[in-house]
């Protein structure tokens, strides 16, 4: 194999992107995963797309347009999942739909060339610059070091809302921190996987983490080695085949998953339930 | 006065346009073991919500455990109270064990930033062996029964050393033997650990007959209260329940008591 590829500068800020990206979209599906919210994941980066638009179109930085709109979504939506009396999927699906449309009202709406668009609409890592990696940087350090330190609190938030808010946890405040970095992750991620992509690297690697263990810390590393894995397989196929990297990227993430779901122990109840149980470890 | 940990003065809650609770008033002593039986819908669950901290009161006032409830303000409050729901769905694939989910009663008190300890852990080993549930402490939350769900749920609440237990329909939807178990374990945590104990529901087979008060509720207000042998009377009941009095008198001949 020649591995000259790594010698290139726009290959080495690609395969740093996909690590960092990786790692912060893998640990947000996490959340979104266990809290059965993927819907809103959906519609969150769908805004950003329209977010990043309406900046190009009038004029201003895409990805302040990306993280407002995500964030107001949120917003939206927030309120609907934290109150759970009702199922939010309808309204969910609304917004979502007016997300998908405004993006492409603002395409059309845009003069000249729409390169500019199409390149956040499926993404290009191999563009990406050093102010990107660090965008990247940031919003990966952070959503990792807030799951470190939040870790119990975002533990007893995603098994069950009100058993947290019961023993003392103000759950209402990480619901909403977690939809907040879900934003962050989404707008700095979006030049490299693109609006329509990014959220199977979000769901993807979660997911097949998901069927591989019972134990969540185990969860959240299992999901930001496969995100990572899918980030850097996916740039490989892409620089090989001449492919669009963002689309190698997703399928690596959905193949991955489905290896996961085979051989997902779960799946095998019975068999687990024949197992001793470890003894206590204190 | 210290003795009362409970003091609420006519509260109003509200839901959207529906009154939750009109004028309820009830005060509770330390050590008292209350149960409140109602129809569904007659606000039980929402008094028990003004009691740790989360109803949002229209007005009245109300005082628990020296807290005075304004809204927004019950983190601190419900720290010291355990608090059990009726058996809850929980994803059978979600990655936590049973000793896991009877921490997270720990992670109020322990506070933002600070990790379990070894003290921690040996609270939560106390509580899950109280409870009965020891063999069962690795075991993913999602591959357990009903019955033994509401046992960790006790234990959860009991981690977090509280001074006071809100059950809210603990036994709903379990088996017989289950509720028995359930009814019995509630009854012996409530005597060794000292509590103050508030137990919802609508069935009355499900009230330890050892109550030390019974509360009858309906369309959210307080529709009487006193000992259990005097108040739970066939008259009183079909008037609760709006069923006619020979129909309660065949239900509750037809019941088995549980005795404990």
């Amino acid at each position: 194999m020649d591995f000259s590829i790594f010698g290139y500068q726009f290959m080495q800020n690609a395969i740093l992107s996909a690590f960092l990206g990786g790692i912060a979209c893998a640990t947000i599906g996490v959340f979104v995963v266990l809290m059965h919210m993927p819907f809103i994941g959906v519609c969150m980066s769908h805004a950003a797309f329209a977010g990043a638009l309406l900046g190009l179109w009038l004029g201003f930085n895409p990805l302040v347009g990306a993280f407002g709109v995500s964030l107001l979504s949120a917003a939206i939506i927030g309120p609907l999942a934290d109150r759970g009396e009702l199922s939010p999927e309808t309204s969910i699906g609304v917004i979502f739909s007016l997300m998908l449309g405004l993006a492409f009202l603002f395409m059309g709406l845009m003069p000249g060339t729409k390169s500019g668009a199409l390149e956040l609409l499926w993404g290009s890592i191999l563009t990406n610059t050093r102010s990107d990696i660090i965008l990247l940087g940031i919003v990966a350090f952070v959503v990792v070091a807030l799951v470190f330190l939040f870790y119990k609190e975002i533990q007893a938030t995603i098994f069950n809302r009100d058993t947290a808010l019961a023993v003392g946890i103000p759950a209402a405040v990480f619901l909403y921190g977690i939809l907040f970095l879900t934003g962050a992750t989404i707008t700095a991620s979006l030049r490299s996987i693109g609006g329509l992509l990014i959220f199977s690297l979000i769901l993807n690697p979660a997911a097949a983490a998901y069927q591989l263990t019972y134990n969540m810390k185990t969860m959240f590393l299992l999901a930001a080695a496969f995100g990572v894995l899918s980030g850097w397989v996916g740039l490989l196929f892409s620089y090989f085949f001449n492919l669009p990297s963002g689309a190698t990227i997703v399928v690596t993430s959905s193949v991955i998953f489905l290896i996961a779901a085979i051989f997902s122990p779960k799946r095998k109840v019975k068999g687990w339930q024949s197992k001793p149980l470890q003894e206590e470890q204190p | 006065m210290d003795n009362e940990l409970i003091v609420i003065d006519n509260a109003v809650v509200s839901y959207r346009e529906d009154i939750a609770l009109r004028g309820v008033s009830l005060k509770v002593s330390k050590g008292e073991f209350v149960g409140i039986i109602g129809p569904n819908g007659a606000g039980k669950t929402t008094l028990l919500t003004v009691v740790n901290g989360m109803g949002k009161l229209l007005a009245g006032k109300v005082r628990v455990l020296g807290h005075y409830l304004r809204s927004g303000n019950g983190h601190s409050l419900r720290k010291k109270v355990g608090y059990v729901p009726q058996v809850q769905n929980i994803d059978p694939r979600m990655p936590i064990c049973v000793r896991e989910v009877v921490m997270i009663g720990r992670y109020g008190i322990l506070g933002i930033l600070s990790r379990p300890g070894r003290d921690d852990y040996e609270i939560v080993d106390e509580a899950i062996e109280l409870v009965g549930m020891s063999h069962l402490a690795r075991r993913p939350i999602g591959h357990l029964s009903g019955g033994e769900l509401q046992r960790v749920s006790i234990a959860r609440a009991l981690a977090q050393q509280p001074e006071m237990l809100l059950l809210d329909e603990p036994t709903a939807s379990l088996d017989w033997k289950a509720q028995s178990d359930i009814l019995e374990l509630v009854k012996m945590v409530h005597d060794t650990r000292f509590l103050t104990t508030l137990f919802v529901t609508h069935d009355l087979s499900c009230l330890p007959v050892t109550c030390d008060r019974v509360v009858l509720m309906k369309e959210g207000i307080i529709w009487g209260e006193g000992p259990p042998e005097e108040l739970l009377t066939d008259d009183n009941l079909s008037r609760l329940y709006d069923m006619p009095v020979s129909v309660v008198r065949s239900r509750r001949e037809k019941a088995v008591p549980v005795h404990l």
